[in-house]
């Protein structure tokens, strides 16, 4: 299994824009990708299950990915949040 | 069968063309027991590719025609469709508990819907709108009934529709869309204000139209007499096509004065500027010979998004439509948000008087950040035109002097930090609240100019809700009270040699133009497509008649009287 945390740096949290894109950018791995915040775990590939976690500014988070491709996915997942200024 | 529908002619001309009802469709429920239920999970799985497939084409043509910011939506509602906590439950449902596709769909989705709309935040609760939107169309797909696509039309139609939001009407395509029709509404409701701005003949507020017409019927919309014919005879069809042609005709002659300048048969000069409320619609603007932006409704870069706009978003539209308007006056209001324009993001309380709330100077007072940041983009943008800054909703002159402290404060900072700032910019009030139009003599020392804000000035003196159509024929323009409030405001700017204009609907308004002129204003602000109309009114309105006039209906009784007297005059 691969993981990796996270603080989310972008003001409005994970909304819908930065939502869209990490479960777009999920959805394109076979492995089984999940998401925890505040010990609340939610599928990665899921947009209602990440809305519903209401990730604000400052939160940390925990990406974990298993599966044949999960490395590939965690740092595709990485790039994403970095590149759009959402977490580091 | 031919018949008629009276409403209110909402915006000018005629429109002939088959009717597309933009209705949701009954999509109620029934629980099922099925048998097969694999059977029933692939006829799932298709409506859901299907919807996948409309989403994808809606979301292109918004991509096209608006930008990606506002195809965004549409990504996510792709998302919700591929969402495996939502269609895995479903699929479960039909296999475990046997249940219709339909049945499975809503029980599932309604779950969501109550989760988004139970969280203590604003913007979440708006997801479960979201996620209802996304249903309703695979739900229609199962149940086998059409779901409207305004955004795909692709013939010329007018629409039928209760109410327009401003959602709807975004989606609307200009080059097909000639006309429409609603239920409800008035003169200055969303829908109206929008066929004004997108010159296409309206009738609202008919009551009935949803009831009364089919897809497919052939409808002529009467903008200019507020009557909407259903399957008219062929005489008919004939008479409206050559009153269509008259109506052009009419236009292509106030075209020509295009370029001129506003000046009553006497001489007297006014300006006659545009309301605007992005910078796409400065081309309205010269089109139709604006002489100035009267109003800069500045609240749209705040709406349909889901977070403030930046400083330098702000600066670039702002710069934009300076630059645009090539040193011509561009008078800004700063943002009016409150009232029946919210902003989900901010997550502000409901209230039960919004039109009496927490809204437009008050809220900017308060979260000051979102004020100056609009102030700061505002002052960077001032050097590229002839930039007027106008605060909203101005109710005692403490309120304004705190708005003006703010403004050279944030100036002052930028001067310091060596940012170039226009050297004078004028700043003046909105005039919509009766106290202020009461105390104008004291404000008109202090402030530039005043923008006498008529929808809500009269709604305000009326006590009469504009959006509440039971109380509808209280919203009186012409009432001698309004006249009175008016005339207070002008005199007392003239009085200390500022200038007065009027933004609200009433400024272009033909009966109310003779009496305004009259009154003295010095700018009238309305609908860019009302302007050339008004230039050649005002062109054989002299000056001096129309002081008389004025000084006649200010005595006058009720509003119905000061019509009558206007229409005697104006047309003899």
């Amino acid at each position: 299994m691969a993981e990796k945390s996270f603080t989310v740096t972008a003001d409005t949290g994970i909304h819908a824009r930065p939502a869209t894109l990490l479960v777009q950018a999920a959805g394109k791995f076979d492995s089984e990708i999940n998401l925890e915040y505040k010990g609340r775990k939610v599928n990665l590939k899921s947009i209602m299950g990440v809305m519903s976690l209401g990730i604000g500014q400052g939160a940390e988070i925990k990406i974990t990915a298993e599966g044949s491709d999960e490395q590939d996915a965690l740092n595709t997942l990485e790039e994403t949040l970095k590149r759009e200024g959402l977490a580091e | 069968m031919a018949s008629m529908l009276k409403g209110i002619a909402a915006s000018n001309g005629i429109a002939i063309a088959k009717a597309y009802r933009l209705i949701e469709p009954d999509l109620t429920v029934q629980k099922q027991t099925i048998t097969a239920p694999a059977e029933e999970t692939a006829r799932f799985q298709e409506a859901v590719n299907v919807s996948k497939s409309e989403l994808q084409a809606i979301r292109d043509n918004a991509e096209k025609q608006l930008g990606p910011d506002k195809a965004a939506i549409f990504d996510a509602h792709l998302l919700v469709l591929s969402d495996p906590e939502l269609l895995g439950p479903i699929e479960d449902k039909i296999q475990n508990e046997q249940v219709n596709a339909e049945f499975a769909l809503k029980e599932t989705a309604d779950m969501f819907v109550m989760m988004f709309e139970q969280m203590d935040n604003e913007y979440m609760k708006e997801r479960a709108a979201d996620i209802r939107d996304v249903t309703k169309r695979v739900l229609a797909h199962l149940l086998g009934v059409q779901i409207p696509n305004p955004s795909m039309i692709s013939e010329e139609v007018i629409i039928i529709a209760e109410d327009l939001t401003p959602s709807d009407t975004a989606q609307l395509n200009r080059t097909y869309v000639k006309g429409f029709t609603t239920n409800i509404g008035g003169r200055t409701s969303h829908s109206a204000i929008m066929a004004r701005s997108m010159e296409i003949p309206a009738v609202v507020g008919t009551k009935e139209a949803t009831e009364s017409i089919q897809n497919g019927d052939l409808v002529i919309v009467d903008g200019i007499n507020g009557e909407v014919h259903i399957n008219p005879t062929p005489e008919l069809v004939q008479k409206y096509e050559q009153e269509h042609a008259a109506y052009e005709e009419q236009k292509a002659e106030w075209a020509k004065l295009v370029n001129e300048k506003t000046v009553s048969a006497d001489g007297r000069h006014v300006e006659l500027a545009a309301n605007i409320g992005t910078p796409k619609d400065l081309e309205g603007v010269k089109n139709n010979g604006g002489e100035a932006v009267g109003l800069y409704r500045t609240e749209f870069l705040y709406m349909g998004r889901d977070q403030l706009p930046t400083e330098d978003e702000q600066f670039d539209a702002y710069k934009a439509v300076l630059e645009g308007m090539e040193g011509k006056p561009v008078v800004v209001r700063t943002l009016d948000i409150g009232g029946d324009k919210e902003l989900p993001y901010l997550d502000l309380p409901k209230e039960m008087n919004p039109f009496l709330g927490f809204r437009a100077i008050r809220l900017c007072l308060e979260e000051q950040d979102i004020f100056r940041t609009q102030l700061r983009a505002l002052l960077r943008a001032s050097k590229y035109g002839n930039l007027k800054i106008m605060f909203p909703m101005i109710a005692t002159l403490d309120e304004f002097r705190q708005a003006k402290a703010i403004l050279e404060e944030e100036k002052q900072a930028l001067l310091n930090s060596g940012v170039e700032v226009a050297e004078r910019i004028e700043t003046g009030i909105m005039v919509e609240i009766p106290s202020t139009a009461v105390m104008a003599d004291t404000f008109a020392k202090e402030v530039d100019f005043f923008s006498i804000g008529t929808n809500d000035l009269i709604q305000y003196t009326m006590a009469a809700d504009r959006m509440n159509e039971r109380v509808s024929y209280l919203y009186q323009p012409y009432n001698p009270a309004i006249l009175r409030l008016v005339k207070m405001v002008i005199d007392a700017a003239h009085k200390e040699g500022k200038w007065a204009g009027m933004c609200g609907e009433m400024a272009g308004d033909e009966t109310a133009i003779p009496l305004l002129l009259g009154l003295g204003l010095d700018e009238f602000s309305m609908s860019a497509t009302s302007i050339l109309r008004a230039r050649s009114l005002i062109k054989r309105l002299s000056q001096p008649e129309m002081e008389q006039l004025a000084n006649e209906v200010l005595t006058m009784r009720t509003a119905e009287e000061v019509v009558q007297a206007v229409q005697s005059a104006v047309t003899k």
